[in-house]
């Protein structure tokens, strides 16, 4: 999806705000709202790439307008209802409908640390389609606008680079956002001069590492 | 200081951060990339603001930011020149755009002048900006360019 989380290479956006001292969380209910993240992940409703999908989904002008955590937020409560945990009624009323189903904890206490350390992950070794590219190959990044998600961004796109590296196998974020299966594929970081992406303003001797799965490219 | 640990830390940034008790979400597929007097590494999400939770920490604001996201791709030397780091034209700047699952940690260059300094001595003048690579590590007691507290 062409959409307003897509922003690399946009000008005109103003200067970076330094923040001195800056807190985790600028106010309590940011914190509220980055636990409340990892509890209801806890639930395996939803995925990663479906959570970032949703919130490209966000209304393009509230999005900009929305802080960090107010995205998260308002994300959250999309899949709530769309996961049929919660209905519109019950986050309005901040009250139980009716007859609502009770769930117990998906995540207690004690399994905090197993769920969110790395023994949870599968890893990257992982099987999966086999590599179409190897290091040193030169390839096209594809010409796509899926109207769905996916992590090919714009201005990377009918671009040619070159694989640096095989980074493993990963979930292809296209599908396993719909829920439409992870189709496991090899991840390449593909190096792009400058100069390609954005032509003479760039200065030729610098580069832009993307990470690209294999079903983003061609050979060029 | 341990040529060692950095070979591992470079080639199996996984294991060799595992090593020290770390690891765990945004931070399961880890590399590591070092900054060269020719080469200076700096890392973005342009797509969301994805970054390695687990090594550093949550993101400061700015690194969430539009205007980081958006313009560090297209003008990495404006926007480091910004935090105050000016990169010369004989060196080469690596923009890396974590649109995968993927999480980069740079690997800051060694400050003149510390060449005496102990493991912890030096361990303290990394700052989280370094290892994004939007600043370099400093050498004790110079202050080149705004700090922010990191």
């Amino acid at each position: 999806m062409n959409g307003v989380h897509d922003v690399g290479g946009m000008q005109d956006m103003g200067p970076i705000h330094i923040e001195t001292n800056e807190p985790v969380f600028h106010a309590r209910w940011e914190g509220r709202v980055y636990a409340l993240n990892r509890a209801l992940g806890a639930w395996r409703k939803w995925n990663l790439d479906n959570s970032r999908w949703t919130q490209e989904m966000l209304p393009p002008a509230e999005y900009f307008t929305m802080s960090y955590y107010e995205r998260w937020y308002h994300r959250m409560l999309k899949q709530l209802v769309e996961s049929k945990l919660l209905t519109r009624a019950e986050i309005e009323t901040g009250k139980p409908a009716k007859g609502s189903s009770k769930l117990t904890p998906a995540l207690r206490a004690e399994e905090v640390t197993a769920t969110f350390t790395k023994a949870r992950f599968e890893g990257r070794s992982r099987a999966g389609a086999p590599p179409r590219f190897t290091a040193g190959q030169r390839v096209r990044a594809r010409n796509i606008h899926p109207p769905g998600h996916t992590r090919l961004p714009r201005y990377a796109r009918g671009h040619v680079g070159t694989i640096e590296a095989d980074q493993g196998v990963f979930a292809l974020p296209d599908t396993n956002a719909a829920f439409q299966g992870e189709n496991p594929q090899h991840v390449y970081s593909v190096r792009f001069e400058a100069r390609e992406l954005w032509g003479e303003q760039a200065r030729p001797q610098d580069v832009v590492y993307i990470d690209m799965w294999d079903s983003y490219l061609d050979p060029a | 200081m341990d040529a060692e640990y950095k070979r591992r830390l470079l080639t199996d940034a996984d294991a060799a951060i595992t090593e020290l008790g770390m690891g765990g979400q945004e931070g399961q597929s880890m590399r590591v990339i070092e900054n060269t007097p020719k080469m200076h590494n700096v890392v973005v999400c342009t797509l969301c603001s994805c970054y390695p939770w687990s090594v550093l920490g949550l993101p400061p604001v700015w690194y969430k930011s539009t205007a980081y996201r958006a313009r560090a791709v297209i003008d990495p030397r404006a926007v480091l020149r910004e935090f105050g780091l000016e990169v010369t034209d004989d060196v080469q700047v690596r923009v890396w755009d974590s649109t995968a699952e993927l999480r980069y940690l740079v690997l800051p260059e060694r400050p003149p002048g510390t060449e005496h300094l102990s493991e912890s001595e030096l361990a303290a003048l990394v700052t989280r900006d370094s290892m994004i690579g939007t600043r370099k590590v400093n050498s004790p007691g110079s202050s080149s360019g705004p700090r922010g507290k990191s």
